[in-house]
């Protein structure tokens, strides 16, 4: 046994990361992913229902009836694993189906399939790119689209965030290189800003660069269909490559995919190693996933009740006098500027029965400390008015009702 | 050598600072561990040398704490750069 220097260093390490009040616990949920759900924090205490307002479960389908039968139909039709990667015996009709009906929703050519986002995001720049080309991705762009990035062998630009004129410079330094990506989320997940995918597509046009988008934070819910963010900005049909997941808003459950260009979505199936060393989503996953794509084909019900939420509750809040990041997604950003004050707050949100979780340093930048409070469908007017007025009496607590940010920050300091 | 600093400096302010930061970058002042240049700007500000200077930085030794103030930056740059051109 060699672990006694080893054991020490980690121990070590996990006291500094306890020591900086930044180390990550667990809360066991005792109830299926809803508005409601009851909690088990700390561990061990007793639990409690709270109202659920932290969860990517846009769309409120996390549990949603139709979506629990559709899982029980592919259990009992399809089975509960396939033991095999895709290319050997792992693919059934419905992987086939839903990755039709994932290019069909999202308006590609074709797509493929992984068991998360972050696979793809790992798979595709890896399988795309070599090192004569280059990918110019925006400054805040998902940790999964950095760690493809750093997977493949292109040179690599980064232009500041949602800055046009930035991305102009980086692209015309870029024009030396074989081919050229810009990368970007389409909603980015700390702040709810929605990327400018109109001008970011008319730059690549322009410098000749294809055009990748991580749409996570958005397929099934942007845009008037809910297609996502290149609906939203009136570039549907127009984006190379979209990585999306089936882990937020279409169920939950987990998975995820590349879609776009026909050839390259191809080459993806040969070369991608995510793809060709491990088994792809089980079938019920498949299955529910499909009937999730079904049910938002047919109606945008769901995706206005989260539209009609996300307006009601951002206009409540800025009333009542809550410092909110401005915008429309249905992730606002409560700002608290102080990691102290965020944590705190937090804490004493839980107690009201509201559960949201505060964000700060290195997951934001510092100074930039906050809550991130996520509307769902499933929310109804009377949580959204309970969540609205536990922030309130929370804000008042720590003095902090109606003042700006620069009052905020004389108190708590950054 | 302060011209050498000049520049890094202003590349820095230039590429990682939005408008309305106000932050006076220090030859000591912290780049990577404060989150002012984080580790995947920090390649672009290795490419950035790499071309201005001609040389190639080895990934051994472009670690962060390497690139974490102008003038650890520098002491990097003698490692490659003859001292006439870093005047």
């Amino acid at each position: 046994m060699a672990y006694t220097k080893e054991k020490e260093f980690f121990q070590k390490e996990l006291d500094s990361i306890r020591q900086q009040g930044i180390l990550k616990e667990e809360r066991y949920i005792h109830s299926p992913q809803s508005a409601d759900i009851e909690v088990e924090y700390p561990a061990g205490a007793q639990t409690r229902e709270v109202l659920n307002f932290c969860a990517n479960n846009y769309l409120g389908l996390s549990s949603h009836p139709s979506v629990l039968k559709a899982a029980e139909e592919g259990l009992k039709e399809r089975g509960y694993g396939m033991s095999s990667v895709r290319f050997i015996c792992g693919t059934q009709d419905i992987h086939r189906e839903l990755e039709e009906k994932l290019s069909k929703f999202l308006g590609t050519e074709a797509t493929i399939l992984f068991a998360s986002c972050m696979d793809a995001n790992a798979a595709v720049f890896e399988s795309l790119l070599g090192q004569e080309d280059a990918v110019i991705a925006d400054k805040l762009v998902h940790a999964s689209i950095v760690d493809g990035i750093r997977l493949c062998k292109a040179h690599q630009y980064v232009y500041k965030h949602m800055d046009m004129a930035h991305l102009e410079e980086k692209l015309q330094e870029a024009q030396e290189h074989r081919f050229r990506m810009i990368a970007t989320d389409g909603v980015f997940s700390m702040d709810g800003d929605i990327a400018p995918l109109d001008e970011i597509v008319a730059l690549g046009e322009k410098y000749n660069a294809m055009v990748m988008v991580d749409d996570s934070h958005a397929t099934g819910f942007l845009g008037k269909t809910g297609r996502g963010t290149h609906e939203l900005k009136g570039v549907f049909g127009k984006i190379d490559i979209i990585t999306t997941t089936l882990g937020k808003a279409l169920g939950g459950a987990s998975g995820g995919c590349i879609s776009g260009r026909k050839e390259m979505i191809d080459i993806c199936r040969q070369k991608s190693r995510p793809y060709l060393f491990s088994n792809t989503l089980a079938p019920v996953i498949v299955s529910a996933s499909n009937k999730v794509l079904d049910v938002l084909s047919e109606s945008t019900e769901r995706r206005d009740k989260l539209e009609w939420n996300t307006k009601y509750f951002r206009e409540q809040m800025t009333k009542a006098g809550i410092n909110i990041r401005a915008g429309e997604h249905p992730i606002v950003p409560i700002m608290l500027y102080n990691a102290k004050l965020a944590s705190d707050f937090a804490r004493d949100m839980y107690a009201e029965g509201i559960y949201v979780v505060g964000f700060f340093f290195p997951v934001v930048p510092k100074g930039q400390a906050r809550i991130r409070v996520q509307i769902s469908a499933s929310h109804e007017k009377e949580h959204l008015d309970k969540a609205i007025a536990a922030f309130t009496k929370v804000a008042k607590k720590y003095n902090i009702l109606g003042k700006t940010k620069d009052e905020i920050i004389a108190m708590y300091g950054l | 050598m302060s011209n050498i600093k000049d520049e890094i400096r202003n590349y820095v302010k230039k590429e990682y600072l939005e408008d309305e930061d106000e932050m006076e970058i220090k030859d000591d002042t912290a780049l990577i561990s404060s989150g002012i240049v984080d580790s995947f700007s920090m390649v672009s500000l290795k490419m950035y040398l790499e071309k201005k200077f001609k040389i190639s930085i080895p990934d051994a030794k472009a670690t962060p704490q390497a690139f974490d103030s102008v003038n650890n930056i520098v002491e990097l740059l003698k490692e490659f750069v003859p001292p006439e051109k870093l005047q």
